[in-house]
């Protein structure tokens, strides 16, 4: 995925007029702690100073700029809230005068054994935003292609990368990238050691916009409706290719994508058809988006219900530890929701 | 503009120290410092009356915020000024060519508010055309900004960044996030950060918590020139000012300037905007006016005259003025997207 997002910045740069990719450690040398903005033209390195990052990308957005920035991992986004309130509020604030064409993009959850600051999940703080556009891919086609949504958008558009699945590879390809991974490896990721002659041989990658708002159903079914997004949505695809082979139900998979808009008629029209719904995301489940996603169920959906509708998600502490007994017992895996799936499909309507 | 033919002017103009502001300017400068305190003073009295529920504004700033508005290179895009300014700025933007009725709209809440729509308090400008982005009542995060119009501003011709806040404000991160971002070597921006020190954070004085006097002090840890100017001389204020933004632009590298000013109604309108005894620098200014004899008291007294007139016109008009209606709560959330599947012209509430 990680080759994905710096694939979609040389092309934002090359034709989405992208001027600046910004952050700690994400020009040379390094190109970010993932690599996510190796070899890239307009890549530069920042102090360490988050709300530096945002307040910069904001003013090159007024200045006619288009910055796409970098918060290492989000857990260190949460000085910069106040900014990220002006930033999606000054447009109405200013009676529509100004745009503000920003990307911010930021490695999210856990699953990298990031004990306490790198393992929080930020999509319910984000979605809280308003003006704000936030987008999670869950595969590195759809990485790509969101990423150009979010830079093409003239407004301010977060991407929260998944951290587990940030060295996932895709089963399809992004339009113009080579087929053979190994190929794509020599051409686009530095060397180890002496990189300061090094230069991407990018490949000839194409146009390809997922729109921010749509929805993508990985599997289609008619038993139950499963929601989620990030690191969660392979494991729920998982979960119910699993129990179709035991059972035979047949689950409708939903790949959020977007936050927020969020894929409304996508979500209704499963639920309509199914009457079963399991919304699965791993952000604390106090004031977790998927509540509000639960009470639009409940509220539009009610007599379509047959079963008790729920949501999965990551228990309410104050952090991740270490010891995977921490993680592993914090936020939803595949036993868990495998588990939470068979229980929506075994409640007696 | 002045009617200069209607007045008795001398040609020397107004003097401090050997630095010598023409006539012709120091009476432009008095009638922008006019307009601007006729202005915020009806505005005080709308926020009593009803007619506006909060007011604060920049009474006591006028000299010095007058000036900087005449010397921007005002327009639109990188090739022209930035402004990220504070909420005591009127006076810079009625020299900028801001309409009275403009602060009086955004004031009496209405849809024609050029500014904000009537959503935003009093003085929280906006305006494209000007490079003045939006004014936020989150205290210093212009700073923060700043540094981004001038990133963007070092790559075409020499126009500068120029950021406003108070001396309390100075405390928060997002100071020194300019400081340090405007002076990283080799990539030195032409960031002009202004400090309007009146001494006061609300209620609470600077002496008590700064242990330097000075904002401009902290700059030396950068390597960023700077100067202390009484903000209540404009003689002195235009031409720190002048000097400031001549090196700015021309070297491309920050410059720190502290203009030390009265505030006149206290706070805000939350704190009754009382009128203090501090020095006023209209009041001043027109003591110089007067015996350096650019001006006599008839002229001023027309000039003050006109400025009430034209409020008085400005408050009728903008009154009868539409008012924002339950369908625009959502209006200018989003700009125009093709690659939003829900949201391609605007915001329309949940998904
Ligand atoms: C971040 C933030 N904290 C607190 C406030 C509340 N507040 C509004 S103005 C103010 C004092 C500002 O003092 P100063 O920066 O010196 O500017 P002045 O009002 O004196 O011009 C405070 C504390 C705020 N608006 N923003």
């Amino acid at each position: 995925m990680v080759q994905a997002v710096r694939l979609a910045l040389h092309y934002g740069e090359e034709n989405l007029g992208v001027t600046d990719v910004f952050g700690e450690d994400v020009g040379p040398p390094l190109g970010g702690v993932f690599t996510a903005t190796q070899g890239l033209k307009t890549a530069w390195n920042t102090p360490l100073d988050e709300r530096g990052i945002v307040g910069t990308a904001m003013g090159i957005a007024y200045a006619g700029g288009r910055p796409v920035c970098e918060i290492q991992f989000c857990d260190y986004g949460f000085n910069t809230i106040d900014l990220l309130k002006v930033a999606g509020n000054q447009r109405w604030a200013g009676g529509g005068g100004w745009e503000l064409p920003l990307v911010l993009m930021t490695p999210s959850g856990s699953g990298i054994r990031g004990s306490l600051y790198h393992s929080h999940s930020f999509e319910s703080w984000a979605s809280r935003l308003a003006g704000w556009k936030i987008v999670m891919p869950s595969n590195p086609l759809d990485a790509y292609g969101l990423m150009l949504s979010a830079i093409a958008d003239p407004n301010p558009v977060m991407v929260l990368l998944p951290k587990a699945l940030l060295r996932l590879k895709g089963d399809k390809l992004i339009p113009g990238e080579p087929a053979d991974p190994d190929k794509l490896k020599s051409m686009i990721d530095a060397p180890v050691g002496d990189r300061s002659r090094w230069k991407p041989n990018w490949p000839d990658v194409k146009e390809f916009f997922i729109p921010i708002g749509t929805a993508s159903v990985v599997r289609e079914g008619d038993s139950a409706t499963v929601v989620s997004y990030g690191r969660t949505l392979p494991l729920c695809v998982q979960a119910a290719d699993s129990i179709r082979k035991q059972s035979g139900a047949t689950f409708d998979v939903i790949d959020l994508r977007s936050i927020f808009p969020y894929d409304w008629k996508a979500v209704s029209a499963s639920v309509e058809k199914t009457g079963r719904i399991l919304i699965v995301n791993e952000d604390t489940e106090v004031t977790n988006f998927g509540e509000h996603l639960l009470r639009r169920v409940i509220d539009e959906h009610f007599y379509d219900l047959v079963v008790r509708p729920r949501v999965l998600f990551g228990r309410h502490l104050p952090g991740i530890g270490l010891n995977p007994v921490y993680e592993q017992n914090s936020v939803p895996q595949l036993a868990s929701i495998t588990t939470a799936l068979a229980d929506l499909m075994s409640e007696e309507a | 503009m002045p009617k200069k033919n209607s007045m008795p002017v001398k040609d020397r103009g107004v003097e401090t120290g050997d630095e010598i502001l023409s006539a012709e300017r120091c009476l432009q400068i008095h009638r922008i410092m006019v307009r601007a305190r006729a202005m915020e003073e009806r505005m005080i009295k709308m926020s009593k009356s009803g007619e506006g529920f909060f007011w604060i504004g920049g009474p006591g700033e006028e000299a010095f915020n007058a000036c900087l508005g005449l010397q921007i290179k005002k327009g639109q895009g990188p090739t022209f000024d930035f402004l990220h300014l504070h909420y005591r700025n009127s006076a810079t933007m009625i020299a900028m060519g801001m309409e009275l009725i403009d602060g009086i709209r955004q004031m009496g809440m209405t849809w024609t508010d050029p500014f904000s729509a009537g959503r935003n308090f009093p003085s929280h400008f906006s305006r494209k055309e000007w490079n003045v982005v939006p004014v936020s009542s989150v205290i210093e995060v212009q700073f923060a900004m700043a540094p981004g119009t001038a990133l963007v501003q070092k790559r075409h011709g020499d126009g500068v960044t120029i950021v406003v806040g108070g001396d309390a404000g100075a405390a928060e991160g997002d100071f020194t996030t300019c400081m340090l971002w405007s002076s990283r070597p080799g990539n030195e921006l032409p960031v002009l950060m202004i400090t309007m020190n009146n001494g006061w954070g609300i209620s609470t004085a600077h002496c008590t918590q700064h242990s330097c006097e000075h904002t401009i002090e902290r700059g030396k840890a950068y390597g960023i020139a700077g100067e202390v100017v009484d903000g209540n001389d404009p003689v002195a204020s235009w031409f720190a000012i002048e000097r400031a933004l001549r090196y700015v632009r021309s070297t491309r590298s920050p410059f720190m300037l502290e203009a030390m000013v009265s505030r006149l109604h206290g706070h805000s309108s939350s704190s009754g905007a009382p009128r203090s005894a501090d020095p006023d620098c209209l009041a001043l200014f027109e003591e110089r006016l007067l015996s350096a004899n650019v001006i006599d008291r008839p002229g001023l007294e027309r000039v003050h005259r006109e400025a009430r007139q034209e409020v008085d016109a400005a408050v009728e008009k903008a009154g009868q003025e539409k008012k924002p209606t339950p369908a625009e709560i959502e209006k200018f959330t989003y700009a125009p997207s093709a690659v939003d599947a829900v949201y391609p012209d605007d915001y329309t509430g949940l998904p």
